[in-house]
């Protein structure tokens, strides 16, 4: 079944690159993503068997990030149906090459929820970089070859980091009495046998390596260029599962420390960049000028949020795991809203987008939606994760993180605000409603609907599995 | 051998300091080749040579970094027409210095982090460190493209000879950091291909419609 998830792609994305013929380009996409979606679905039911002597296989975690990057692609795909149709007579990037590396990147990120080995898991990262790159670079402008330079070149050092940071991990795992293999698995029975200080070394390399890709700030300066320059269906995959498959990095790397004993040093660390995530992007979102980038760092301000969550440990890593869930599906629907702005507006820059109720009625609804679920407001599934990051806080008694994340959030607020209803509202051209395209609006509709519910309920399936993830780093449910 | 290897690493570290040093966009490449081939040795020494995993190792090391990068790395330097970097952010006279004051934190490093065995040089440690610290430094320092990709290449290599401390620990670890040669290939790509010579604010437009020829091929 992994082999399955992880090579179809592969597959389908060289069929792409021998077929040009596009109608049946949007049809390959299409299958693969359902494939794709079935068979995660598949792996909720049934426990996959591991591969390559437990190399790759699929815990809770993975489990939790595979969904995500499923169900976020084959929201994408259904959307990128209408794009490439609208984008017809703008330059851009050819149809089959964009469609085979949006499906290898797809490859890519399932082969990092299944990687359970360091070393595998840091090529699989690796791999998605390369294989997004051109997806970043689709229209061809001299501000999406900045973009996709930027994403390259910031990302590879970041990797680059990853990589030493896995040395170092190796390093640490020298002073076991007898030889540990990189494995996940293997570096937690013997974690209490490690060298601590390489450990702890290692935790800040592969942090700052992943978090560089997980757009942390202030490692995030490609984050905002990349999300704003790159076609919409790919922000959406970029900030709903590639920075969630960074994430995971951090967090396998996460579970060594916490069986070395070591949760404490890194638990402050992941806090202190929580915080300071949270507080860059409320800076930037308070004078922004371009709403995609303002989308983009809102997602560093989540990035923020989760990173928090996770660092405070106990019921924090729940809600941080339940929050990455809710903020995909969320932010995924607004950068695909946002396309659909553009496509109305031409434009991505606040200022000349106004009247959005009376010109794309429906979009601007789900952008208002979408807006009031990013910024955390019952009865959301945001304001539900953000809610217990908050108990978590306080109930270890972090009185002044807690003050300072209300007000980080308090700001983001405000900042996104001002925007969001000035977009909204405002005088809007004469010329009436446009036509909206119901493909382009299924999929917002879909995922504001999942948030919607996941604020009023969270299945007890999905619940479980948050919780046993949560356990592998420490972790209690609520 | 051990002091075989340590002459080695003291000559990459010199590398390294050259590196920071030069303005001579040619010179900085063949001073990367230079690098790459010596690290290229470096598997021979440090592993067992009973198998013919380092053997296989080093032949690959040599011809990826001894040769076929700085190639390719010359080749646009040709297509984009630039000589040497005129006004780097921080001058060369101050990066031998900032070079010379992360030879002292590579050593301190060093000494922090004691090893739980003992590696086949004592100096490999440091000169790794200090690798990655010039690589690290010649990405900020300079504007062109062109030698942020050999800051990039330096900070690869300081890995590179981070994880040979560890061969003989760890198979399979080494390996992975010829992978990240692929990114400098893809750099050095983008840069035949886009022709990016300076910061992306002096990319014109001019340039961007050469861009456009290209993909209507």
């Amino acid at each position: 079944m992994i082999a399955a998830l992880v090579l179809i792609p592969i597959l389908a994305a060289i069929a792409c690159l021998l077929i040009r013929d596009s109608r049946r380009l949007g049809a390959i996409l299409i299958a693969t993503a359902t494939i794709h979606l079935i068979l995660t679905g598949l792996c909720w039911a049934f426990e996959p068997g591991g591969l390559w002597q437990g190399w790759l296989a699929l815990d809770e975690a993975g489990k939790l990030f595979l969904t995500i990057v499923s169900v976020l692609f084959a929201g994408s795909a259904l959307y990128l149906q209408e794009y490439f149709r609208r984008e017809a007579d703008s330059p851009h990037e050819s149809e089959s090459v964009f469609i085979a590396c949006l499906l290898f990147f797809l490859a890519t990120m399932t082969l990092v929820t299944v990687s359970r080995h360091f070393s595998l898991l840091w090529v699989a990262i690796e791999a998605t970089t390369l294989a997004s790159a051109p997806l970043i670079y689709f229209h061809r402008s001299p501000g999406s070859l900045e973009a996709t330079w930027k994403y390259l070149l910031i990302c590879s050092v970041g990797i680059a980091l990853a990589l030493l940071g896995t040395f170092l991990l190796a390093a640490a795992g020298t002073a076991a009495p007898t030889p540990v293999e990189l494995s996940v698995a293997d570096l937690t029975i013997h974690a209490r046998e490690l060298d601590p200080a390489w450990l702890k070394a290692a935790f800040l390399f592969l942090l700052v390596g992943y978090g560089t890709k997980m757009g942390l700030a202030p490692m995030h300066s490609w984050l905002p260029d990349a999300h704003s320059e790159a076609p919409s269906a790919v922000s959406a995959l970029l900030s709903g599962a590639l920075l969630n498959c960074a994430f995971l990095g951090i967090f396998r790397t996460l579970q060594v420390c916490t069986a070395a004993g070591i949760d404490k040093f890194a638990g402050d660390i992941l806090i202190a960049f929580g915080l300071i995530s949270m507080g860059f992007a409320a800076i930037f979102l308070l004078r922004q000028v371009d709403y995609k980038r303002m989308l983009a760092y809102s997602s560093v301000e989540h990035m923020g949020i989760l990173t928090l969550g996770i660092g405070l440990g106990g019921l924090g890593s729940f809600a941080g795991l339940l929050h990455a869930v809710n903020h995909s599906l969320t932010k995924a629907a607004l950068f695909l809203l946002a396309g659909n702005i553009i496509f109305a507006y031409r434009s991505k820059s606040i200022e000349s987008v106004s009247g959005l109720f009376g010109r794309i009625p429906a979009t601007a609804i789900l952008w208002a939606a979408g807006f009031f679920a990013i910024v955390g407001s019952p009865p959301f599934g945001t304001f539900v994760s953000e809610l217990t990051i908050l108990r978590a806080a306080l109930q270890q008694g972090h009185g002044w993180i807690a003050a300072t994340y209300l007000g980080l959030l308090s700001l983001a607020l405000i900042g996104m605000a001002g925007a969001v209803l000035k977009m909204l509202y405002g005088p809007s051209s004469s010329q009436g409603p446009l036509p909206e395209n119901r493909l382009s609006l299924i999929t917002p509709l879909i995922f504001a609907v999942l948030v919607l519910a996941l604020g009023l309920m969270i299945p007890s399936g999905l619940s479980r599995t948050l919780a046993s993830a949560a356990a592998l780093i420490g972790g209690t449910a609520p | 051998m051990q002091e075989w290897i340590d002459l080695l690493m003291v000559l990459v570290a010199v590398t390294n300091l050259a590196i920071l040093g030069v303005s001579r966009l040619r010179t900085c490449i063949r001073l990367s080749a230079i690098q790459g081939a010596l690290l290229g040795c470096l598997p021979l020494m440090v592993g067992p040579l009973e198998s013919w995993g380092p053997i296989l190792l080093a032949l690959v090391t040599i011809a990826m970094k001894g040769w076929t990068l700085p190639w390719l790395l010359e080749r646009s330097l040709v297509e984009a027409h630039v000589q040497r970097e005129v006004q780097p952010f921080v001058g060369y006279n101050a990066s031998i210095l900032i070079g010379v004051i992360a030879i002292a934190a590579s050593f301190w490093l060093n000494s922090r982090l004691p090893l739980p065995f003992t590696p086949a040089g004592t100096l490999m440690i440091p000169s790794a460190f200090f690798g990655v610290l010039t690589g690290l430094f010649i990405l900020v320092a300079r504007r062109i493209a062109l030698n942020q990709v050999i800051g990039y290449l330096v900070l690869e290599n300081g890995i590179y000879a981070f994880g040979l401390v560890l061969m003989p620990h760890q198979t399979l670890l080494v390996e992975l950091g010829i992978l990240l040669d692929l990114f400098v290939g893809v750099f050095v790509m983008g840069i035949a291909i886009f022709q990016i010579n300076r910061e992306f604010d002096h990319i014109d437009a001019d340039r961007m419609t050469g861009l456009r020829d290209w993909s209507d091929e």
